[in-house]
């Protein structure tokens, strides 16, 4: 079982001081977090706003660090950001100075691999669907299109895992639902493990294999939820609606009142 | 991504036939004026020149002059006639185009046929063109000498600031101490420093090289550490979980990101460089066109100061517009985000 652990989040707790943040006064953003991420899984970090899952991903990406605990990849500890993490922003995480291509190609110029590995962006670019949109600077292109090009961006580095901040958050539903596709096809072709930050019950139980229910103040993991169906899922079936009708459940047994969000 | 304007009806043939028209017939009036009309007042003697296997006088060479003008006019006609984007501005500015050929004609009889205007400080169009003939070659090494001396200033105040703006904008330790410095300095209009700047450069170009370096380092400093202090976070840390060093963030990214906000600086120091460099050529260079109004000013040749004037417009507005094709071109990317 070990071999198979590719992330181990142990006890991680990050409080932001007084004054920090914006908040008046200190803020526990998590408290004593745990977490096992197995190699090439999708897990979801679900939760209402404010429940410390983008400060746990930011963790993971190693762009914060925590105050307690220790997050490991492969046994090692994590210290500052690597391309072994890949992230994907919600969104404006292109840089609106590159096209496309030149966007995709970051990572390699990052590394001073660019010359080597060249032939690799135009891979990505069709691997993503935007061999034709590689010329277009960002603001050419839509919303979800840009998140294609950031997620192939991080891929082209071959991130041990994919971290993705709401990258659906931003788009309508028909792009997100596109997207969420995209999302299954690319970590079925790349094997690659991705940790989700969403809000979104639906798109945690179409995309997930096991869902991390996080609750706030102080922000923490209440609960780990497998989700038992095979890939690809029929958001109209008996099983997804019966888990979703579940997760809301537990979004109301989790907080002493249910949140205004999730009441239906 | 062509921005297709449809607001306004496809310009026709014939509508441009008679905005080209409109063009030029202000222009050919002022020709035939200045050709037709005869020399009423005393005040002015004609004088031939060779000017190539030429010979001519100030009036030949002022229709010359206007002939090209219009020539220019005709052939913006012929190239809006092939590219129909350029067709609405053509025919937008051809009532402009025609008061202009007007007000010269204007000008040149009350100024050069009749001289009323008080002379000889407001002479005709002519006359002032007169200068070209009479040195036209003293005043070409004077315009070379202010180019050469802009251009080196300039240059070096800019590529100044950059590196000081990034240092700044960058490293907070560097903007704490070097900052205020900045700030201070930058107010100061930099021709105070020309006594001191006379005293301690070996030659009065390296002197006003020193002011036009410090008039441009300033705008250029001060805009270039504003745009690296406001490069998106988000941009800094994807670089960051790309892979990207220090160099990487700050040469790919902040950079970058901040080359609008350098273009602002670069616009703004070229406009106050213009002034430096009249300035300091008119207390103390050797040559340039501030050299040569204030030579000219002592025999009270005031069509020769016109015609420097003159240079000067032409000069700078051709320097601006370098500037601008260079800032659009760096700028591509943000087409359609600004404007």
């Amino acid at each position: 079982m070990t071999d198979g652990i590719l992330l181990d989040i142990q006890h991680v707790s990050r409080v932001y001081p007084d004054g920090q943040n914006g908040q008046a006064e200190g803020i526990t953003a998590l408290q004593d977090v745990s977490l096992t991420v197995g190699r090439g899984e999708f897990v979801s970090l679900l939760g209402p706003s404010g429940c410390g899952k983008t400060t746990l991903l930011r963790l993971l990406a190693g762009l914060d660090t925590p105050q307690g605990g220790q997050l490991l990849l492969n046994g090692q500890s994590i210290n500052g950001t690597s391309p072994q993490r890949g992230y994907v922003f919600q969104q404006g995480g292109l840089f609106p100075w590159w096209t496309v291509e030149q966007n995709i190609a970051a990572g390699l110029k990052a590394r001073h691999v660019y010359r080597r590995e060249k032939a690799r962006v135009a891979e990505f670019l069709e691997l993503v669907g935007l061999q034709d949109f590689a010329d277009a600077y960002p603001h050419q292109i839509s919303g979800g299109m840009a998140q294609r090009a950031a997620i192939a961006r991080s891929l082209i580095n071959d991130p041990e895992v994919l971290l993705l901040d709401e990258p659906m958050g931003a788009l309508d539903s028909f792009t997100r639902a596109d997207l969420q596709d995209k999302l299954l096809e690319l970590q079925r072709v790349s094997g690659t493990t991705m940790i989700l930050v969403t809000h979104d019950i639906d798109e945690a139980v179409y995309l997930s294999d096991r869902i991390a229910i996080m609750t706030p103040r102080p922000g923490r993991i209440s609960e780990v939820v497998t989700v038992p169906t095979e890939k690809p899922r029929q958001r109209s079936s008996q099983a997804f609606t019966s888990l979703r009708g579940e997760l809301l459940e537990k979004f109301h047994l989790a907080s002493q009142t249910p949140l205004p969000e999730y009441a239906i | 991504m062509k921005q297709i304007d449809n607001t306004n009806p496809p310009v026709t043939d014939r509508r441009l036939i008679q905005a080209a028209s409109l063009s030029s017939a202000g222009f050919l009036a002022a020709i035939l004026g200045n050709w037709l009309i005869p020399q009423i007042s005393d005040g002015v003697k004609l004088a031939d020149y060779a000017l190539g296997p030429l010979r001519l006088d100030m009036n030949g060479f002022y229709r010359i002059v206007l002939l090209a003008v219009m020539l220019t006019f005709l052939l913006g006609g012929v190239r809006a006639r092939l590219d129909s984007r350029r067709r609405p501005g053509y025919v937008r500015q051809a009532p402009f185009r025609f008061v202009l050929g007007l007000a010269l004609l204007l000008y040149d009889i009350l100024g050069t046929k009749l001289q009323l205007t008080p002379q000889p400080f407001f002479p005709g169009p002519a006359q002032i063109l007169e200068s070209f003939l009479m040195e036209g070659s003293y005043i070409g090494k004077n315009l070379l000498y202010s180019l050469r001396l802009f251009g080196a200033g300039f240059i070096a105040g800019i590529l100044l600031g950059v590196v000081t703006g990034v240092l700044i904008g960058w490293f907070p330790k560097v903007r704490y101490w070097a900052y205020p410095v900045l700030k201070i300095s930058g107010v100061i209009p930099a021709v105070a420093w020309m006594p001191f700047a006379l005293t301690l450069f070996p030659t009065p170009f390296a002197a006003a090289v020193f002011l036009l370096v410090i008039t441009s380092w300033f705008p250029v400093a001060s805009q270039t550490a504003f745009g690296i202090q406001s490069v998106s976070r988000v941009h800094l840390e994807a670089a960051r979980t790309l892979g990207g060093g220090t160099a990487f963030q700050v040469f790919r990214v902040a950079i970058p990101s901040a080359s609008p906000q350098i273009f602002t600086g670069i616009t703004t120091a070229c406009a106050s460089s213009f002034t430096c460099l009249v300035i300091a050529e008119m207390m103390g260079q050797p040559g340039g066109l501030g050299y040569y109004i204030n030579v000219v000013k002592v025999w009270s040749a005031y069509y020769k100061v016109f015609a420097a004037i003159l240079l000067m417009a032409v000069l700078f507005s051709l320097i601006l517009a370098v500037i601008g094709v260079l800032r659009d071109y760096v700028l591509r990317w943000q087409k359609g985000v600004i404007k």
